[in-house]
């Protein structure tokens, strides 16, 4: 066992081996050819981590129980994120994140995962041990379960080392209303969190653009603070991550949706200094960045004090804030309150967000 | 000191705000030359904070903005060539030239890579030793020395298969041309603080004397751009035509003189198109005769490529303040961000994008 593969192996999270004995260090077509090596791969990497009595029946479906009574909410999403590897996850656990948040943020509890891999021949399989674990880990966490999937094997250069594809399960109880278009005139917008974490630790990881300060990304699955708050109130109007496009997108979509207008305050946005100081030198509008562990909510205003307080005392929401509130006019408009008091538009950003050149 | 906090601190913009409107008494035309000042204007509300009587134009200081069309198509007809690799600053990828952006030619199988700097491309040249690898040198003062480090890197490692589409530009000549029109109207310009940063103001002086106009050295968070009006309206009103310096903190009377010597080993003076403006004589920083073989202009014999320009973009008049952008009567309809006419709608800094992006006009 070499010194490189203890440090990323950690004995007492009950692996029974750290890096399972396999013929090859790195994946070839064979594995994905459905014959002996394809199986020996499914069993020691896929199967070995995700463990459940689903799985482990290893049919080609997922057989599941389902209480009557409730909906079903059913999602799905692929993951390229490049690094694979990236401060604070990885693709595998922002790939169970992800699902997750879009299962819960209908106010559904997540329950089952199915979790598809393209894997490119000589991606090392080390790596795809890392991948794995990250997500037996992050689903574990979330109290959620893989229960099918699916591998692929491609010729070198034609997928980026790993692609993910995830579909999730949820179920959500009927007197629960959330919508993107049922926001209403007063209404408060509250952020769970701080902006642009995860959008400019990517960023960052270009060579010549890495800081000091290593900015971490918020990968994390928010389903336990989505309970926190409805066990407050079952009212909540809206509720969205804001993950590609940022905050902006994500309001505009509330705002164009419902027809209304909704109000920011420039100097409401929680941020932190080091990324604050990050997205100032390269350019970059904060509202526009990726974040992978927050939450936007628009709830009534009778109850957002206690809708706060309860998120601030949950552990994925302690930097919560009310960052703004819905006007009025019915001008599915996305506006902010600037320094000066004067008023900007927040338009959806227009594509890759590119740093500035001089 | 907290910069991004202290220079966005709302009780100091008030009393800044509250001075400039207390000191003006007859109108002003001010000019702030960057792109990167026009959007914190415009994200800010400056403009509409402000007394009307000071009336901001805004400047051609976007270094996209200004490339001329041919320079774009140039750009594409190599990047269209086998074996090439075209490196290139992201926002250029979008610039329409006369048939297509690069960015079209990346999705028809050419190789066109974004870079965050010039340096970043000669780690492509070393990767890429069996491909030509050209990058786009687009930039004004501040961006020049990076592009001089480029091509004395590539000198110094003797990368044979690096060159530069090389179209640079100067400030102090354009500022000179535009007050030398008789139809200009700018009384005062706030000079751009990160090319000052490199270039100091030196340059300034005989300019300030000559044309009797005061220029105020500025940065770009809200504070900056607010003291830096509130000094130029005070110069103004007093009938002083200096030049003061407001980016204390990063700008000095003679620059960053490493920086200029390593532009002056590589790049020399020309004359230089600019799109929108015309050409204007010394306004540009060409190779020097030593560099030649770095020019990839030449390499690739591009020389020929001539332009087609769609007649409804303003950009020219916009670039010099004779229009604001939500008076051209294609903004908002025929050009958007998604199907630009002109650089202004595409760039970062371009005015149009500033307008578009945050008012509704």
């Amino acid at each position: 066992m070499t010194q490189e593969h203890k440090k990323d192996f950690d004995f007492s999270k009950g692996l029974q081996c750290p890096m399972p004995k396999l013929d090859h260090d790195t994946i070839q077509m064979a594995h994905g050819s459905g014959g002996r090596l394809m199986g020996e791969l499914i069993e020691q990497v896929f199967v070995s981590n995700f463990k459940n009595e689903v799985l482990d029946r290893m049919e080609d479906q997922a057989r599941l129980s389902f209480e009557p009574g409730a909906d079903l909410v059913y999602t799905t999403d692929s993951f390229v994120v490049d690094p694979i590897f990236f401060p604070g996850g990885n693709i595998g656990d922002l790939a169970v994140h992800g699902t997750v948040n879009d299962v819960c943020m209908s106010g559904a509890k997540p329950l089952f995962l199915s979790a598809a891999f393209i894997l490119e021949e000589g991606f090392p399989i080390h790596d795809l041990m890392r991948v794995v674990q990250a997500m037996k880990l992050a689903a574990e966490s979330a109290g959620v379960r893989i229960v099918t999937g699916d591998t692929k094997v491609v010729n070198k250069g034609t997928c980026d080392k790993v692609f993910i594809n995830t579909s999730g399960i949820g179920r959500l109880e009927p007197d629960l209303k959330l919508s993107v278009s049922n926001v209403q005139p007063g209404d408060v917008i509250i952020l769970s969190g701080t902006v642009a974490d995860h959008g400019m630790a990517i960023m960052t990881q270009r060579e010549n653009l890495q800081f000091q300060n290593e900015i971490l990304s918020d990968s994390a699955a928010l389903n336990g603070l989505v309970e926190s708050m409805l066990d407050v109130t079952r009212e909540i109007h809206a509720m969205r991550d804001p993950t590609r496009g940022g905050v902006a997108t994500t309001l505009n979509e509330f705002a164009t949706a419902s027809g209304v207008h909704i109000q920011l305050d420039d100097d409401a946005i929680p941020m932190r200094p080091d990324v604050k100081a990050c997205c100032e030198i390269l350019g970059v509008d904060p509202l526009f960045v990726a974040n992978e562990g927050k939450l936007i909510a628009a709830v009534p205003e009778a109850v957002a004090d206690r809708v706060l307080e309860a998120m601030r005392r949950h552990p994925k929401g302690k930097d919560s804030a009310i960052i703004g509130r819905v006007r009025g006019d019915r001008s599915g408009l996305v506006t902010s309150r600037t320094i000066l008091g004067t008023e900007r538009v927040i338009d959806i950003p227009m594509g890759e967000i590119l740093p500035r050149i001089c | 000191m907290k910069y991004i906090e202290e220079f966005r601190n709302p009780e100091v913009a008030q009393y800044l705000l509250k001075k400039i409107h207390a000191t003006v008494t007859k109108p002003w035309n001010i000019m702030e030359v960057c792109g990167g000042q026009t959007h914190s204007i415009i994200r800010h509300g400056i403009d509409q904070a402000l007394p009307d009587l000071v009336n901001l134009v805004h400047g051609p200081g976007c270094p996209v903005c200004v490339t001329p069309l041919e320079t774009i198509d140039r750009a594409i007809a190599i990047a269209q060539k086998p074996n090439v690799i075209l490196a290139s600053f992201g926002d250029m990828l979008r610039v329409p030239g006369s048939q297509k952006d690069l960015l079209t030619v990346r999705s028809e199988g050419g190789q066109v890579e974004m870079v965050y700097s010039a340096l970043e491309s000669l780690r492509i040249a070393r990767e890429n030793p069996d491909k030509e690898v050209v990058f786009l040198g687009i930039g004004f003062e501040t961006t020049v020395p990076g592009n001089a480090m480029a091509i004395l890197q590539a000198r110094h490692e003797q990368l044979t298969n690096f060159s530069m589409i090389v179209s640079q530009v100067r400030v102090p000549p354009t500022m000179e041309a535009l007050l030398s029109d008789p139809a200009c109207q700018v009384d005062g310009f706030l000079a751009a603080g990160h090319v000052c940063a490199v270039m100091g103001y030196w340059e300034y002086l005989p300019i300030a004397e000559t044309y009797k106009c005061p220029i105020v050295p500025t940065g770009f968070e809200p504070l900056d751009l607010l003291e830096g009006i509130a000094i130029m309206v005070d110069l103004l009103e007093r009938g002083e035509a200096k030049v003061e310096n407001q980016y204390r903190r990063a700008v000095k009377e003679e620059g960053n003189r490493k920086a200029q010597e390593t532009i002056l080993k590589v790049f020399e003076p020309s004359d230089q198109k600019w799109r929108g403006l015309g050409s204007i004589p010394g306004s540009g920083l060409a190779l020097k005769k030593e560099f030649r073989e770095f020019d990839a202009i030449h390499r690739f014999d591009v020389a020929d490529i001539r332009p087609d320009e769609p007649d409804i973009c303003m950009s020219g008049a916009i670039l010099q303040g004779r229009m604001k952008p939500p008076q051209c009567a294609a903004f908002g309809k025929e050009c958007t961000p998604m199907s630009p006419l002109g650089a202004l709608m595409v760039s970062a800094e371009g005015a149009c994008s500033a307008y578009y992006k945050n008012r509704r006009v």
